[in-house]
């Protein structure tokens, strides 16, 4: 219950500007705060500061060079954002991509959606003001940036799907690496939760803080850990099963409270789920093609495609409208981030400066996607 | 009571919290993952498909393997790639022929994606695994792949 | 040599003008002592920050970066001052000196050993209490004249912080001063010299009291898990985001001082100040006994930098209940406790 201060002294509320350059805005997002002393009244996102056109840049481009576009939408799961595209060409293109690459591409979408996980989990220790985390997550995350630049030749925008296929094969280590990877998390995900989940001060921050309802989660279009966090079925790896997601076992992790801890333990759970998909599949890579031949220059039939894929923050819509050209008459992303910043407003209204920056680092916003 | 068992538990997990981080102390000493990066430049060694730059190995003869076809060029999102192309005689056959003259690769708008080195039918063009390209001088990036003098290696474009 | 100093400067000059010249003379002494001992508890303070978190810390500048804190001192000297639009010129220029003034106030009644004592008064912790809480009048005057929000927001909340953690930190003291019986500095460590460290005489009460202490000084120096003050998340840099070059130094160096100065106490009143443990260089007569109150001053400021390195912030209403809520009574209850303890005999 809030307490009732009754006195004849007038109070005022003011606006503060919470970015673009703040470091509880992870980049270049500026929220405008309505504030009452601690007490937000108000917040709005002021979006576009890192705009640069990316859809419009997608009808300039061949559907090849698309791919390398959407690293750089949500960087975090650049892999995953690069497989929704060249699911969407191949779907129209009435393309089948052999097993094997149904399958490398799975694990390396789990391993990406771990490595996001980790810096999450990294820069939530830091938003709440544990620095530590930050140095422990980004050594983990390291070992998986180091299988990516092996096999893909870079750490983060990877750009190693081309529509029909993967650009190369898996580098022979690929496997090995992976499998002491997983040796060496499972030991860590447990010291994470002993160093922060379990932490007193950690659940004072985020048990009931910014609870999200489902109807909420639903009418804001939220995806992801956000939704799930509120109890709402929506892993799109489980309801619209893609490349190998169809051949593994893995649970849906959902939690019910909706507030900052469920999100927090919904991540926490993902990652268990991803190492145990990867685990299912890294021995049991077929053999065959790592790509289908395409023409050179790609043609869709004319027409409407869509395809969504589950990336670390939720689900990315791919809409591609053809007109039979090499170009696409338009692109649209259907981005994870800018749905789930919808709700920002309804869960830090009547919180503290402090629950906002807790908030806003579950919610996993990654600028670039937002603006696109 | 849930008073005094809120404050066992919170001295509880604040300690658990507390052991996680002195145990990295202790092991401090072995444990540091720094990379000092410019004094172990020596044993730095990055990935064989790692995404430095584009380069054109030359052979020894000072040919490379480059036709001029401009796939390349072509594939290229950001026009990173520009090639100035010629038609001179071919000496054994005596017809005209497409050569290149320059091969020009703008670094600084490269983005890595690799797809030049996809487009390429003839492999004239690779990844070099070199990781420092900062330079002082911006026209620094602008540059030439193919050496002066050099020529097409006989036979690729069959 | 003291001695010698001493005699040979009123030999010199008349009393009046001797005693002041000698007076200056020490506070030279400890200023430069203190401000190195801040720039090396910066240097350790990074050191053992890159420890918990897997790194290496300072290791460029001299033999294992020794130097790098005073090079990035004589960086912040040559920076340039700036400032904000509609400033409040005084103010804004007068609160770093507040901070860093009652921070080395309180320097003075240190005993760092036997004879190693500026100033040793009575009253010295009651002395200590009251400088200590002065420095919040810098952080609230430069929060206000810094015609910036986000400095505002933290100076307030430095504000209500010190005011409440004032308090424990008062009660905690005076639950081991009702052990002691006095206030002077040099005699609570007198009374360890016979009966052993205060923690171990008044036992529970005393290990609560320790760590209420330990609790409310991190508090009351605005680290980490209470610097709600700076909350970089939060706030980007608190209530000295407007400072730059030496006037953020002060800052930055009182707030080292600080927690020494907290260090200090704990240990004067908790671990037998310059005591050695269980006498062990007492026969030793050239040992100099400061040595042994700053090897117990580190070990407490190493426990405050655990404490920074793992733990999250506190929310702001947190912060409250846990003083109000918590600290408080139980160190109410726990000066009764002690009350009794000594009322039945039952000290060691």
């Amino acid at each position: 219950m809030e307490p009732t201060v009754k006195s004849n002294i007038k109070t005022e509320e003011y606006f503060i500007n919470m970015g673009p350059q703040h470091p509880a805005t992870h980049g270049v997002l500026r929220l405008m705060l309505t504030i009452d002393g601690e007490i937000i009244k108000n917040v709005e996102p002021d979006l576009g500061y890192i705009h640069r056109s990316i859809e419009k840049m997608c009808e300039r481009d061949s559907y090849q060079q698309i791919v390398h576009l959407t690293d750089r939408m949500d960087y975090l799961s650049s892999h995953i954002n690069n497989e929704a595209v060249c699911l969407v060409v191949e779907k129209a293109l009435e393309i089948e991509v052999p097993e094997r690459v149904k399958v490398i591409r799975t694990i390396i979408g789990e391993l990406t959606r771990i490595a996001s996980h980790c810096l999450w989990w990294g820069v939530m220790g830091m938003d709440v003001g544990a620095l530590t985390t930050y140095f422990y997550a980004f050594r983990d995350r390291e070992l998986i940036n180091d299988i990516f630049e092996e096999t893909c030749g870079a750490r983060l925008t990877m750009n190693y799907n081309i529509p029909g296929g993967l650009m190369f094969d898996i580098h022979p280590n690929f496997v090995n690496r992976t499998k002491e990877f997983i040796a060496h998390f499972k030991t860590k995900i447990p010291e994470y939760d002993r160093l922060l989940t379990g932490n007193v001060i950690f659940q004072k921050r985020t048990k009931g803080i910014g609870v999200l309802s489902p109807e909420d989660a639903i009418s804001f279009g939220a995806s992801g850990p956000v939704a799930r966090g509120s109890g709402v079925n929506c892993d799109i790896r489980k309801i619209h099963p893609y490349s190998a997601y169809d051949l593994v076992k893995f649970e849906e992790s959902l939690q019910t409270n909706g507030d900052c801890l469920a999100r927090y333990n919904v991540r926490i759970q993902e990652m268990w789920q991803s190492l145990s998909i990867i685990e299912q599949l890294i021995d049991n890579i077929p053999e065959g093609d790592i790509k289908v031949a395409t023409k050179a220059v790609i043609k869709l039939p004319k027409g409407e495609y869509y395809q969504r894929v589950e990336t670390a923050r939720g689900e990315l819509g791919c809409y591609v409208n053809s007109t039979g050209t090499k170009n696409p008459y338009r692109f649209k992303f259907r981005s994870p981030g800018l749905s789930n910043l919808g709700v920002i407003n309804s869960l830090a209204t009547g919180s503290k400066i402090g629950d906002l920056v807790a908030i806003m680092s579950t919610i996993d916003i990654v600028v670039p996607d937002i603006d696109r | 009571m849930s008073y005094f068992s809120d404050i066992y538990n919170g001295i509880k997990t604040l300690l658990t919290g507390m052991s996680v981080t002195g145990g990295y102390f202790i092991r401090a000493r072995k444990g540091a993952l720094t990379q000092q990066y410019p004094d172990n430049r020596d044993t730095l060694k990055m990935f064989d498909r790692f995404r430095g730059e584009v380069v054109m190995p030359h052979d020894e003869l000072n040919e490379h393997r480059c036709t001029g076809c401009q796939k390349c060029e072509i594939a290229c999102p950001n026009g990173t790639i520009e090639i100035i192309w010629d038609r001179g005689i071919d000496e054994d056959t005596g017809k005209k022929k497409k050569k290149i003259d320059q091969h020009i690769y703008h670094l600084s708008m490269c983005t890595m994606c690799g797809l030049c080195i996809e487009a390429c039918p003839t492999d004239a063009i690779v990844w070099a695994q070199n990781y420092e390209n900062s330079v002082y001088d911006r026209a620094a990036l602008t540059k030439v792949l193919n050496q002066p003098g050099s020529k097409v290696k006989a036979g690729i474009e069959d | 040599m003291i001695e010698t100093i001493h005699n040979w400067l009123y030999s010199i000059m008349p009393e009046g003008v001797a005693s002041i010249t000698e007076m200056v003379l020490i506070a030279t002494a400890y200023l430069a002592l203190f401000a190195l001992a801040g720039l090396y508890l910066v240097y350790f303070e990074r050191k053992v920050a890159a420890w918990f978190q897997l790194r290496l810390g300072p290791n460029r500048v001299g033999p294992f970066g020794l130097f790098q804190t005073m090079a990035d001192a004589l960086k912040l000297v040559s920076k340039e001052l700036t400032t904000n639009d509609r400033i409040d010129k005084l103010l804004y220029n007068l609160a770093p000196y507040f901070v860093i003034v009652a921070a080395l106030i309180a320097l003075a009644v240190l005993p760092f050993s036997k004879q190693f004592q500026a100033f040793d008064i009575n009253i010295g912790i009651f002395f200590l209490l009251a400088v200590s809480s002065m420095g919040v009048i810098g952080i609230l005057l430069g929060g206000w004249a810094s015609n910036n929000k986000y400095a505002l927001i933290g100076a307030i909340r430095s504000g209500i912080q010190t005011i409440s953690y004032e308090l424990s930190v008062g009660l905690s003291l005076l639950t081991m001063v009702l052990l002691t019986g006095s206030l002077q500095l040099s005699e609570i460590i007198e009374v360890q010299r016979t009966g052993g460290w205060l923690i171990l005489q008044g036992h529970i009460p005393a290990v609560i009291a320790f760590m209420i202490f330990m609790i409310a000084g991190t508090a009351e120096t605005n680290r980490a898990p209470f610097d709600l003050v700076e909350a970089e998340s939060e706030l980007g840099a608190g209530f000295h985001t407007e400072y730059s070059g030496m006037k953020f130094a002060y800052f930055f160096l009182a707030e080292f001082i600080n927690m020494f100065i907290i260090a200090s106490i704990a240990v004067v009143v908790f671990f037998g100040g310059w005591l050695s443990p269980f006498g062990i260089t007492d026969e030793i007569t050239w040992f100099p006994q400061f040595i042994w109150f700053f090897i117990k001053v580190l070990g407490i400021i190493f426990l405050m930098m655990w404490f920074r390195w793992t733990f999250p912030r506190l929310r702001v209403d947190q912060l409250l209940t846990l003083e109000w809520k918590y600290l408080l009574p139980i160190n109410l209850v726990n000066m009764v406790l002690m009350a009794i303890i000594i009322w039945l005999n039952l000290t060691l």
